[in-house]
């Protein structure tokens, strides 16, 4: 059974973008952790995360964006969350994880700071 | 069967396999759909699915494959009695597994001000679903989780009225 988040990556100026597309449950959070691992070992000063693309998202996924905040402090570089779908907000404010990341509408505010 | 006695609509009986989890959510969420629920409410409900087989996949069964965890989903009325798929007021999911039984005392998330990876589960289920109820099973192994979700939610109704919200 193949994996079914697919994630791609690119960079502009000193921004990383990682754009995961899929679903981020229990079997896709190890894979979601390796990328957003390899981006923050890049040192960029800011990393957005669009999620645009992800329709579904249970606490394994909300587990790797909180290491990958708490990554982004011990770093000093930026994390920034954009493109949340409806039901994947609702997941992040269950949590009440909508206070701790930044999180703007769309990688046009993302990239606007 | 070492699994669930009584007949249910719905029965699913699944291995604790995590890339099985999304067509059981998917199952799940098909169902609400059709009892009548929303769509936020059909992701909700699912998600609380997922969130309690994960937890027995991780906690119960220690991660191993190949065990046995019983779904069954059932419409019921607004006193929770048994209802046609047309009427339904809600619907109960009955999660049962046979891992080594715990005190259901013990089952709870952590504090969500700690802001830290991992124990959101428990919190997660028991914020979506309007009951959320662990028992140790009658056979002397494994657990049982039984969550309920209305179309009108107990809890919007004690929001609404200033009473609180914590049915769960």
């Amino acid at each position: 059974m193949s994996n079914a988040l697919r994630v791609e990556y690119k960079e502009e100026g000193g921004t990383a973008f990682v754009s995961p597309h899929g679903e981020i449950g229990y079997t896709e959070a190890t894979a979601f952790r390796t990328y957003l691992k390899q981006a923050q070992d890049k040192r960029m000063p800011r990393l957005v995360v669009d999620l645009a693309g992800v329709a579904f998202m249970s606490t394994p996924g909300l587990a790797t964006l909180v290491e990958a905040l708490q990554t982004s402090k011990k770093t000093q570089t930026g994390l920034v969350l954009c493109g949340l779908q409806d039901r994947v907000r609702a997941v992040f404010e269950i949590a009440r994880l909508h206070t701790v990341f930044k999180i703007v509408p769309d990688v046009s505010a993302a990239r606007e700071g | 069967m070492s699994g669930m006695e009584s007949q249910a609509p719905i029965l699913l009986e699944m291995q604790s396999n995590p890339q099985y989890l999304s067509g059981a959510r998917d199952l799940v969420s098909g169902v609400s759909k059709r009892l009548g629920f929303s769509d936020m409410a059909c992701s909700q409900i699912a998600l609380a699915l997922d969130e309690a087989l994960c937890n027995v996949i991780r906690h119960g069964y220690k991660r191993a494959l190949d065990r046995p965890i019983w779904v069954r989903i059932a419409p019921i009325d607004a006193s929770g009695g048994p209802s046609e798929p047309t009427e339904a007021a809600g619907v109960r999911i009955v999660i049962e597994d046979d891992a080594e039984q715990v005190d259901p005392v013990q089952i709870k998330g952590r504090a969500l001000e700690d802001i830290r990876p991992g124990g959101l589960g428990v919190h997660i289920i028991r914020e979506v679903m309007d009951e959320a109820i662990y028992e140790r099973r009658e056979t002397g192994r494994g657990m049982r989780l039984t969550m309920v979700k209305l179309k009108v939610s107990k809890k919007a109704a004690r929001n609404d009225s200033g009473r609180g919200s914590d049915v769960a």
